[in-house]
C-alpha cells in the first residue's frame, strides 16, 4: 500500500499520542514509587526506594498478594479442567442444544460483572451457607472458564478431525491420540488462554467484592481500600509499579509461544 | 487369490441424504482398485467406513473375512493417505513415519530403522529431522505414503492424494505409486475424481454415480465399454448419439456412444464402406491441442459428435481453416456403444 507523506506524518502522531494516553501514566507510577517525598507530589523529590521497603514490609500487601496469587491459580486450574474439556465436547459431538450450550458457556464474560456478583452472593449466602474462600473461586471461575474454552475451541477448530482420524487409523485409542496430538497441539493455546484468565482474576474487582468471604481481601480490593488513605498512598504506588513490571512477564511468554507455533508449524 | 475387502449391501445416510447405497464390492489381494467418481458421488464415504471413520447405515464391511463393520479404526489392519496429508505439524518428518509403530509399542531401535527404511523407499532419507510445515506438497504426500506403508497394512486407502499436486508432480506420483504398489504388494484403494489417473494406475475401476457403483471393471472394459452414459460420459468425451440421431444414423433403439478417437473426418461427401458408418454434419468448433484437434461436429441428424485426429501433417492454420467447413464422419460400427435405452 502507498500512502502519501503527509498520511504517514499524521498517523504517526495519532499512533505516538495513543501510546502516550496508555503509556505515560503507567511510567509516572513507576517514577513516583521510587519518590523521595511522603506525597504524591510531581516532580519527585529525589530518588529512594523506602516505599519499596515498607512494602514489603506491609503485612497486608503481603496477604493481599498471596490470596490473589493462590485465588488465581485456583480459579485457573479449575477454568482450564472445565473450559478444556467443554471445548472438546463441543468441538467433537453434534447434539441437540450444542448451540445453546456454547452459548451458557460464553454469556458469564459479557454480563456484567455486577449481575454475576449479586447473583451469585444471592445463592451462596441464601441456601449454600454464606461466603468463604471457595465462593469467591466459584465467581473468578465462571469468566476464567470462558477465556480458556474461547482459546481451545478457535485451535481445535483450526485443526479438524483429521488429526485426530489419522492418529486413530495409525493404532492409537482415544487417549493416547489426545496424549501424542491433541493435546499438544492445543497446548499453546490453552496456556495463552490460562494466562489471560490468572490476569482476569488477579485485577478482579467487582465480582470479587459481591462473593469473597469475610476477612478474605486480595490485592485489587486492598489497594482499593488504601488509595484515598494519604499514608498509604506511596505503598499503592509501589504495588501498582510492581504490577506492572510482574504482568509483562507471563504476555511475553504468550507471544513467545505462539510465534514459536507460527515458526514451528502449530497447526497447518 | 483370497479378497482383501468385501462390501455387501454398504448403505451410508446423513440426515435425508442418501450418501452411498447399496454398494456390493470385492477387492482381492494386492489389486489396485480406484473408486472413481465426480465430488459428491460417494467414494470418499465409502473408503471412509472402510477406515473405520464413518459408520455404515446398512450392510458389512469384512477385511480378509472378517466382518469388522463395527470395529474402530485402530483395530483395523487399513491404514490411510490423507487428501491434505494430516501429518502431525508437531512432530518431526521421522517422529511422524514411526507413529504408528510407537502406539502399537515396537522397541525403538526396530521402529527407528523402519522407518528410516520408509523415508528412504519414498526418497526422503535425508528429511527426517524436519518438520512437515518445512517440506513441499509433495514431499509431504510422500511422507504421508511412508507413514502409512511402515505399519504394513493389509490394505492400504488413499483419498484422492495427488489432488492438491500440480500437474507436472502428479503425473510423476501417479507413476512412482504405482511401482510403489507393485513393489509392496499391498492392496490399494485410490479415490479420485480424475478419469485419467484411474485409467492410468489402475487394475480395476468401479465408477460411482450418486452413491451408487454404476460399473466396475478393468480400465479397458469401462473406457471401451461403458454400460450407462454416465460412465461413457465421465470417463473419456461425452459423446452421445441420443434417441433420434440413433435410429437416423445407426438405425438402432437407444442411446449410443463413439468414442472421440474412433471417429474419422472427411471432408466434403464421403460413402461408408464395408462395416463402416457415415453421418454427414458441419464443423462448428476447432480445438487445436498441440498434438491432435478436436472437432465439434453438429450432426445433420441432430447433435453433436466431437472428433479427434493426430495432427500429423495439419497446422493450426490448417485445421482452423475447416470451421464452417461440411464433413461426414466414418466410424467402424463394432466402435458403437450402447450406453442406455
Amino acid at each position: 500500500m502507498t500512502t502519501s507523506r503527509g498520511t504517514k506524518v499524521a498517523l504517526s502522531i495519532f499512533a505516538v499520542i495513543a501510546f502516550a494516553f496508555v503509556y505515560v501514566p503507567l511510567a509516572v507510577v513507576l517514577i513516583s514509587s521510587f519518590n523521595a517525598g511522603d506525597t504524591l507530589a510531581w516532580p519527585p523529590a529525589g530518588f529512594s526506594t523506602q516505599w519499596w521497603a515498607k512494602a514489603i514490609d506491609n503485612e497486608g500487601v503481603r496477604n493481599a498478594i498471596v490470596t490473589s496469587v493462590v485465588l488465581g491459580l485456583v480459579a485457573t486450574a479449575v477454568a482450564l479442567i472445565f473450559g478444556t474439556l467443554a471445548a472438546l465436547a463441543l468441538s467433537r459431538f453434534n447434539f441437540f442444544g450444542k448451540d445453546a450450550v456454547s452459548l451458557l458457556i460464553i454469556l458469564p464474560i459479557a454480563l456484567p460483572g455486577i449481575v454475576t456478583g449479586i447473583a451469585l452472593n444471592n445463592v451462596f449466602t441464601s441456601y449454600l451457607g454464606g461466603l468463604t474462600f471457595m465462593t469467591l473461586v466459584v465467581g473468578h471461575s465462571t469468566f476464567c472458564i470462558v477465556v480458556i474454552y474461547n482459546n481451545a475451541i478457535a485451535r481445535l477448530r483450526r485443526m479438524g478431525g483429521n488429526m485426530e482420524e489419522a492418529s486413530a487409523d495409525l493404532g492409537a485409542r482415544g487417549f493416547t491420540t489426545f496424549r501424542l496430538v491433541t493435546f499438544p497441539l492445543m497446548r499453546s493455546a490453552i496456556l495463552a488462554g490460562a494466562v489471560l484468565a490468572f490476569g482476569l482474576s488477579f485485577d478482579e474487582i467487582i465480582v470479587t467484592t459481591f462473593t469473597a468471604g469475610p476477612g478474605i481481601t486480595t490485592l485489587p480490593i486492598w489497594i482499593y481500600q488504601n488509595l484515598f488513605r494519604p499514608n498509604q498512598a506511596p505503598i499503592v504506588n509501589v504495588v501498582a509499579a510492581a504490577l506492572v513490571i510482574v504482568s509483562i512477564i507471563p504476555i511475553y511468554v504468550v507471544q513467545k509461544f505462539s510465534s514459536a507455533d507460527e515458526r514451528g508449524g502449530g497447526v497447518i | 487369490m483370497s479378497t482383501a475387502i468385501r462390501l455387501t449391501g454398504l448403505r451410508k445416510t446423513f440426515g435425508d441424504v442418501v450418501a452411498v447405497d447399496s454398494v456390493d464390492l470385492e477387492v482381492a489381494d494386492g489389486e489396485f482398485l480406484t473408486l472413481l467418481g465426480p465430488s459428491g458421488s460417494g467414494k470418499t464415504t465409502v473408503l471412509r467406513m472402510v477406515a473405520g471413520f464413518e459408520q455404515p447405515t446398512a450392510g458389512a464391511i469384512e477385511l480378509a473375512g472378517v466382518d469388522v463393520t463395527g470395529t474402530p479404526p485402530y483395530n483395523r489392519d487399513v491404514n490411510t493417505v490423507f487428501q491434505d496429508y494430516a501429518l502431525f505439524p508437531h512432530m518431526n518428518v521421522l517422529d511422524n513415519v514411526e507413529y504408528g509403530l510407537r502406539v502399537k509399542k515396537v522397541p525403538k531401535a526396530e521402529r527407528r530403522s523402519r522407518a528410516q527404511e520408509a523415508l528412504d523407499a519414498v526418497r526422503l532419507g535425508d528429511y527426517g529431522e524436519r518438520k512437515p510445515s518445512q517440506l513441499s506438497g509433495g514431499q509431504r504426500q510422500r511422507v504421508a505414503l511412508a507413514r502409512a506403508l511402515v505399519n504394513k497394512p493389509r490394505v492400504l486407502l488413499l483419498d484422492e492424494p495427488l489432488g492438491a499436486l500440480d500437474l507436472k508432480l502428479r503425473e510423476q506420483m501417479q507413476v512412482e505409486l504405482k511401482e510403489l504398489q507393485r513393489e509392496v504388494g499391498i492392496t490399494f484403494v485410490f479415490v479420485t475424481h480424475d478419469q485419467e489417473e484411474a485409467l492410468t494406475m489402475s487394475d480395476r475401476i468401479a465408477v460411482f454415480d450418486a452413491g451408487r457403483i454404476a460399473q466396475i471393471g478393468t480400465p479397458t472394459e469401462i473406457y471401451e465399454h461403458p454400460k450407462t452414459a454416465f460412465v461413457a460420459g465421465f470417463v473419456g468425451v461425452s459423446n452421445l448419439l441420443e434417441a433420434g440421431a440413433a435410429a437416423t444414423i445407426l438405425g438402432r433403439e437407444g442411446t449410443w456412444s463413439v468414442r472421440p478417437e474412433k471417429i474419422r473426418v472427411m471432408l466434403g461427401e464421403a460413402s461408408a464402406e464395408g462395416n463402416e458408418r457415415a453421418a454427414a454434419g458441419t464443423i462448428h468448433e476447432v480445438v487445436y491441442v498441440g498434438m491432435a484437434t478436436r472437432f465439434f461436429v453438429d450432426l445433420d441428424a441432430g447433435g453433436t459428435l466431437i472428433a479427434v485426429q493426430q495432427n500429423s501433417h495439419a497446422t493450426s492454420a490448417d485445421v482452423n481453416a475447416m470451421r464452417g467447413q461440411r464433413v461426414t464422419l466414418l466410424w467402424n460400427t463394432e466402435n458403437e456403444i450402447h450406453v442406455g435405452s
